[in-house]
């Protein structure tokens, strides 16, 4: 009796050493602007890129939203950053959706897009968000540099120890309002930062068979947030209906093969985890962050914690400087925090689902705070476009971007300035994440427009029953 | 990659849980070549704003640091460790660690170490009451030990460590050129794996 996570481990495992370490097959490697170090590497040693059909790439962290011309970027440093990546591309031979192709975007977004990301598969990234991918069934995970440099030589990866298996389970119908990034900023709220650190996470139940596959995916990719090496979604019906057609995905004789062994792949009945946890999506609210780590969330409807009634010393420290940092009260209404900037993307949340919740909330109202929206790829700009998205963020006030990281990652120019409280769909509310002294609430992306359009943290409910801004 | 030899050395205690590798080397630096190091970037909005234990006197020279739990929790980026190991540091001893950081760390012979939370909190605590204390970290034989020459606390525990990224790091050198004399394994893995999902 095996897991999804088990099935797939071993599957991919070429050898195993006496003393436990096992050498995994990389089936896809994921690649962007930021792997430039990898590919130093590589040439340090002298050697060729290993696979490059198993290896796909798009510039993202650097590549400025405003203009999609790489002399847009001002700076010399971070202009190499994406050039490098065409010429390693010249070299190397893998495939590239490079700025000006309609594909490019944020990998995490364009390897489902695409089809690259498939069920049952092993992919990484140099990137801590590849997690993501786990939404149709993979196992994939972050990796560093040095790692990259790794797979690009060998299209292997050493892992000392298998990591141990967690299932969350979440039953229950979720409240209207309530997204799936709710769900899982709800999770880490419960189970904490690093209440995942070693495990690899299945999400299982009610509320993950009932969700879209944009929605799985903005949850697999918060995993990291709660320490997990991975989060993944056994593939079904939502699956295979999502990936049939796509540029990447098994066609002709080879889709009923494919079909025929991602329905092997999730985990049997009585399959054993290590740890399980079980929460009732029908008592989830909004959520939004009001702290420095992404554990520091409440609903919506809740209240800043007293750092004084904190559990332990160790989090009341936590608390008083995370509220320091924030410029923040105990005890204060999370929907009267205030609000100075509003960002729309991310590789959590930036696929049309993503845009039509915001648009939805939006539609008909003006932005009182500078507001951003960054599509996750070309090919999502596009298909928001053609349902005229683009008319109703134009028309409440909101900047309409170029795909890239953009305002998630405070390096390619778009940023929080120091002090300002920022409404923001990405993933990390880390001191300075989106900037020096950057103050980030994470929150989905019906929420993030609730706030554009109040100027606070705003139950988006209330909009949604017709409440005026 | 230099052997990982015995470190006798200042231990400097972190006292904060979740220290995200932005914190470690923030974003804005990431674009900077390797070669021109990272070392006085370490920490570099936590030291600007004043007053950071790493900068006190009696730190200096420190090699080890005794943190709280996730430490190196967040980004991937691998420049963390370099920042770290830049500014001279070898040892990073924690309840527990971001994966990705952990992983990162002996790439560069840089030695992260789990030890249970009970015993880092005392470690810490005995750190804070003797500052510029020192530590012996032995990883032939997986022992860390101290605050030496102070009579407080004085210990020893023994860590884990994977056997294959011990012998990496005793060795001072990395796993590409072992994994790519186990040629024939992954090309003959490749080949059945192929044959079974072709369209792979």
């Amino acid at each position: 009796m095996k897991t999804l996570f088990d099935k797939i481990w071993d599957r991919h495992t070429i050898l195993v050493r006496p003393d436990g370490a096992t050498l995994l097959h990389v089936g896809r490697h994921l690649i962007h602007d930021g792997s430039r170090a990898g590919f130093r590497a590589l040439a340090a040693k002298g050697l060729p890129l290993r696979s490059p059909e198993r290896t796909f790439g798009t510039p993202d962290h650097y590549v400025s939203t405003a203009s999609h011309d790489v002399n847009a970027i001002p700076e010399p440093q971070r202009r190499e950053m994406v050039t490098a990546m065409t010429e390693n591309q010249k070299q190397h031979g893998f495939t590239m959706f490079g700025l000006g192709d309609k594909r490019q975007g944020i990998v995490h977004v364009i390897g489902p897009e695409q089809g690259i990301t498939q069920p049952g598969l092993l992919m990484v990234c140099g990137d801590s968000h590849t997690a993501t991918h786990g939404a149709l069934g993979a196992l994939a995970f972050g990796i560093g540099a040095s790692e990259v440099s790794h797979v690009l030589a060998t299209q292997t990866l050493w892992q000392s120890r298998k990591p141990k298996s967690m299932r969350i389970t979440v039953d229950g119908t979720l409240p209207p309002g309530v997204t799936p990034k709710d769900v899982i900023i709800a999770i880490i709220a419960r189970i904490g930062a690093a209440g995942g650190t070693g495990h690899v996470i299945e999400y299982a139940g009610e509320v993950f068979r009932a969700m879209s596959m944009e929605g799985r995916l903005t949850v697999c990719n918060m995993s990291i947030e709660a320490g997990a090496r991975a989060g993944m979604v056994a593939p079904d019906e939502t699956t295979y209906a999502y990936l049939q057609g796509r540029p990447y995905t098994p066609s002709g004789a080879d889709w009923p093969k494919a079909l025929d062994y991602w329905r092997k792949l999730p985990s049997d009945p009585g399959a054993i985890f290590d740890v399980e946890h079980r929460l009732n999506g029908a008592e989830m609210a909004p959520m939004a962050t009001w702290g420095t780590s992404p554990e520091h969330a409440a609903p919506v409807t809740g209240h800043i914690p007293d750092p004084a009634r904190a559990a332990t010393a160790e989090q009341r420290g936590a608390y008083e400087r995370a509220l320091a940092y924030m410029d923040l009260k105990p005890g204060m209404r999370i929907d009267e925090i205030p609000i100075d900037r509003v960002f729309i993307g991310s590789c959590t949340n930036s696929r049309i689902e993503d845009l039509r919740e915001a648009a939805a909330v939006a539609k008909g109202r003006t932005a009182k705070v500078p507001t951003m929206v960054v599509a996750g790829s070309g090919l999502v700009k596009l298909q928001a476009e053609s349902e005229g998205l683009h008319t109703i963020f134009k028309q409440a006030g909101f900047d309409w971007r170029e795909p890239g990281c953009s305002m998630c990652v405070g390096m390619n120019g778009d940023l929080v300035g120091a002090g300002e409280h920022c409404a923001s769909t990405s993933n990390r509310n880390f001191v300075g994440r989106q900037g020096r002294g950057a103050r980030t609430h994470l929150v989905s992306p019906a929420m993030a427009a609730a706030a554009a359009v109040t100027g606070h943290i705003t139950d988006v409910r209330r909009l949604m029953a017709g409440e005026a801004a | 990659m230099n052997k990982f030899e015995t470190v006798e050395a200042v231990a400097v205690p972190l006292e904060m849980p979740n220290i995200d590798t932005d914190q470690i080397i923030p974003a804005r630096f990431l674009w900077r070549a390797r070669s021109e190091g990272y070392g006085q970037l370490l920490f570099n909005d936590v030291r600007e704003a004043g007053g950071f234990i790493l900068d006190r006197p009696e730190y200096k020279g420190a090699e080890v640091i005794v943190a709280d739990k996730n430490f190196g929790c967040g980004s991937s980026r691998e420049h963390a460790v370099w920042a770290l190991s830049d500014a001279g540091l070898k040892v990073v001893i924690a309840p527990s660690f971001g994966d990705i950081f952990f992983n990162n760390s002996f790439k560069n012979g840089f030695l992260p170490i789990v030890l249970p939370e009970q015993r880092c909190n005392e470690l810490r605590a005995a750190l804070a009451r003797n500052p510029g204390a020192k530590v012996v970290v032995d990883l032939e034989n997986q022992t860390v030990t101290g605050p030496i020459g102070v009579n407080d606390g004085y210990g020893q525990d023994s860590f884990d460590i994977d056997p294959f990224r011990k012998e990496l790091l005793l060795q001072g050198v990395d796993d590409i050129t072992f994994t790519l004399s186990q040629g024939e394994a992954i090309t003959a893995f490749e080949s059945r794996y192929l044959a079974e999902t072709p369209w792979i």
